[in-house]
């Protein structure tokens, strides 16, 4: 992210100040053009792990009930207005599998840096355009988003 | 990559200003030999400068404009009933307009007061006046919503007002209109208003943690009209000063009638002293039933209630706190200059302004030169007063700002300009036209201790030619000047909404660091809230059904619903699942004849309906959500009277509610 914020401000310090010839209003669209062409393209992306500040997340064999229980409650408040328990997609897909399917890390990225990982990743972009609605973020914290992928676990089966 | 749009957003203040002072704009600007486009131009997706809070007048509410941009960027409900939002509809909101005269759909809002600590803006809150119905509102900056509305018996007109103390210890309300007090018997001739008829000034205490206002005191005060009102800051920041006019106690045909003495009066106001006086428990208590309404923001609903007493301070029980000034012809603007010695009055009928010192005020109090009394109160010699006349400045001076270098700026009604002038010397500077007839004007901060200079914003009463005509209702108008060089240089005209009379500018920084961007789910505690989708259910209590509702890209939870007989009022409490900034849901039901909702996320509001028709009613989102904005809706059932239908409810085949209804 930090990388991210340099490269912007270079951008359109860069932009700010070049360009003479160029009216404002054009300088402006240029700005945020060069910064999309200057952003990690995703050549860099890791679709395994996704984007966002989880790279490494130890989850044990046997589930964690009391994180379980957290998590289901967050879940039933936050997110099951859009995601079954079983594989029927609703609005968003069903859950079951999802642990399987996705890295621990990946799951809590989405979960909290939603609106990049829904415009870099290639499994959640196939997926949009399914479910045609964006992934609200929901404003999780990184407790919370854990409590969630360890009831995401209890649904896979995990005991 | 919503988080690289806001860094857009955020660095953009940061380098506008490098590009202004960095890199000279090469732009068609300076072709056409003046830079006023650039100076106002805000490119996409960038922020402005400034917040500009300007009151709304007859509209009764607050718009907040963007500067150099002069884009609107809000408009805050706060007097009246606003059915974009909500305001004065859901029953959360309604009690935020009841009065002791019951509930009031429109007021009429003139001024504006940033909350400040040590003279300085604080970016806290935002203080506003209701002039008809008198009462004082509170708009918290974290969310850009009204707060508190408090009412102040024993008066009319409540023009003088809601300016603050330096600290922000006090918000002041005064009495434009004298009227019998309200413990007395108001059944008086009209005639008798020399006797009968009586002037108040009331300190509203704002505790310093929550904001909560409470009438502190009231000061009783001979009968006239008190026009406009600032603090003392620094050496004078113990006393405010109003202005009054009518010191003729005129009741009819004021316009000849109180306009004949060649002078009217400043009112000194020690009002540290008259604390002390109430801390010690002088002052007599007196009956008053006025409304005092507050939003909670963890129930996300306002209560109102009615309080029943205030400390009254007869001034002349007291003869040591307040003092008359004389003052050239009608007074209007009361303003105070940064270092708190200056106070000019502004006499809208002089044909110069006077500038009184306030250690020579002082001293006058001190040596006792006065010059008879008024209504018992002691009259200061106006020479003893004053440091000084600014002469020949222009016709009909109103308001005057600051700009923290010495100078003052004064807008005139009559000859239509602003005029410049060094408050030491009392020389005019400049003068520049404005189109036309300004009333107010602000400069960021410019009747604080520290103005931030740069800006100007005349607010003008009428428009005429200045915009495409829109019939005989045109919209009135602000002009923007650049004050950093030795002349005024305008900038840009935009129109406001109502009438604006006093406005505020400051810093974007110092608020929008604050701004909110959600309401957490955790946190609400309103006691129709539905805590989840699984949560979500109809019940009924005689003929009241309460629907609690969930709202969330793109559904309602339930969205099909059945028993609802006539005669019934149905509550419609709309919880907003979503968790992310600017995801608002609307809600609306066919055949209402209240509003309908907006529900920012994490908040719940509800909407009354009774229905009068047997039949199918649908229900929708009312603003724009998702793709699948247009699937965002259901069905109510609307059944006759001692009908048999029962209460049901379901969403999909997904509601485990419904099924659980279905078995039974």
């Amino acid at each position: 992210m930090k990388k991210l914020i340099f490269l912007s401000l270079l951008a359109l310090f860069a932009a700010g100040c070049a360009g003479g010839g160029n009216t404002e209003s054009n300088n402006s669209t240029d700005k945020s053009a060069e910064s999309q062409e200057q952003a990690p393209s995703t050549d860099t992306y890791d679709p395994n792990r996704g984007e966002g500040k989880f790279t490494d997340v130890k989850v044990g064999d046997k589930l964690d009930p009391a994180m379980a229980q957290r998590g289901e409650k967050l879940a039933d408040l936050k997110c099951i207005s859009c995601h079954k328990l079983t594989d029927e997609k609703l609005v968003g897909p069903g859950w079951a599998g999802v642990t399987k399917r996705h890295k621990p890390e990946w799951i809590m990225n989405f979960m909290t840096n939603t609106d990049v990982m829904i415009d870099k990743d290639p499994k959640v972009q196939a997926m949009l355009e399914i479910c045609m609605v964006r992934m609200p973020n929901q404003n999780l914290s990184d407790d919370d988003a854990r409590d969630i992928l360890e009831f995401l676990r209890k649904n896979d089966g995990v005991k | 990559m919503k988080k690289i749009i806001y860094l857009f957003f955020a660095s953009g203040a940061f380098l506008m200003l490098i590009h202004l002072s960095g890199c000279k704009p090469k732009n068609a600007g300076d072709a056409t030999g003046s830079d006023a486009a650039g100076r106002t131009y805000v490119p996409p997706g960038k922020y402005d400068e400034l917040y500009n809070f300007v009151s709304g007048g007859f509209s009764g509410q607050v718009s907040v404009y963007g500067i150099p941009s002069g884009r609107l960027l809000r408009v805050i409900p706060v007097f009246s009933q606003d059915a974009e939002k909500g305001w004065g509809y859901s029953e959360e909101t309604k009690p935020m307009l009841n009065t002791s005269h019951g509930e009031i759909p429109w007021g009429d809002q003139h001024h504006l007061d940033l909350s400040q600590t040590n003279g300085e803006i604080d970016g806290r809150w935002l203080f506003a006046n209701e002039n008809n119905t008198p009462r004082i509102a509170r708009i918290d900056l974290k969310t850009f919503r009204t707060t508190e509305i408090i009412e102040i018996p024993n008066g009319a007109g409540n023009h003088s007002s809601p300016f603050i103390t330096e600290n922000t210890e006090y918000v002041v309300a005064g009495t434009r209109f004298s009227v019998p007090m309200d413990y007395e018997n108001g059944d008086v001739p009209i005639s008798s208003y020399k006797k009968n008829f009586k002037g108040t000034i009331s300190f509203i205490s704002v505790a310093p943690t929550n904001g909560e206002m409470k009438i502190a005191f009231q000061m009783l005060l001979p009968g006239m009209n008190f026009d406009l009102s600032h603090s003392g800051k620094g050496p004078s920041s113990g006393w405010f000063f109003f202005s009054c006019y009518n010191s003729e106690q005129a009741h009819t045909l004021l316009e000849v009638n109180a306009s004949k003495r060649d002078k009217d009066y400043i009112l000194a106001v020690n009002w540290k002293k008259a604390a002390e006086y109430v801390k010690q428990g002088k002052g007599k208590k007196v009956k008053a039933n006025f409304a005092h309404n507050t939003y909670s923001e963890s129930t996300h609903t306002a209560t109102s209630k009615m309080e029943s007493e205030v400390t009254l301070i007869d001034v002349r029980d007291f003869p040591d706190l307040v003092y008359m000034i004389p003052c050239p012809k009608s007074p209007h603007g009361c303003d105070v200059d940064p270092t708190g010695e200056y106070i000019v009055g502004s006499g809208k009928l002089a044909a110069l302004i006077p500038v009184f010192s306030f250690s020579k005020i002082q001293n006058a109090i001190a040596n006792k030169t006065y010059d008879g009394s008024y209504g018992g109160i002691p009259v200061l010699k106006y020479e003893a007063a004053l440091y000084g006349e600014v002469k020949k400045p222009g016709l009909g001076p109103l308001h005057t700002e600051f700009d923290g270098k010495g100078n003052a700026y004064t807008t005139f009604f009559i000859s239509s300009e602003i005029v410049k002038w060094n408050v030491k010397d009392l020389k005019v500077l400049d003068r520049q036209p404005t189109y036309y007839s300004p009333g107010h004007l602000t400069i960021p901060g410019g009747d604080t201790r520290k103005p931030y200079g740069k800006y100007l914003v005349a607010y003008n009463k009428i428009t005429k030619d200045r915009f495409l005509p829109t019939g005989p209702e045109l919209a009135q108008s602000a002009q923007l000047f650049d004050i950093s060089g030795d002349k005024m240089k305008l900038l840009l005209d935009y129109p406001t909404i109502g009438e604006p009379h006093y406005a505020q500018m400051v810093p974007a920084e110092l608020i929008s660091k604050n701004s909110q961007k959600i309401f957490r789910l955790d946190e609400n505690k309103h006691p129709y809230v539905t805590m989840g989708e699984k949560n979500s259910k109809v019940t009924r209590e005689g003929n009241k059904v309460h629907v609690y509702m969930t709202a969330m890209r793109s559904h309602f939870s339930p969205d099909n619903i059945e028993g609802v007989k006539l005669g019934d009022e149905v509550y419609f409490h709309v919880t907003n699942l979503e968790q992310d900034w600017d995801v608002p849901h609307g809600f609306g039901v066919k055949g209402n004849k209240n509003a309908e909702l907006l529900i920012m996320p994490g908040e719940t509001t509800t909407l009354k309906w009774v229905p009068e028709k047997v039949g199918i009613y649908p229900i929708y989102c009312t603003d724009f959500c998702s793709a699948l904005h247009q699937e965002m809706q259901g069905y109510v059932r609307v059944s006759a009277k001692g009908s048999k239908v029962p209460i049901s409810f379901s969403l999909g085949k997904n509601s485990e509610a419904a099924d659980e209804i279905l078995k039974k």
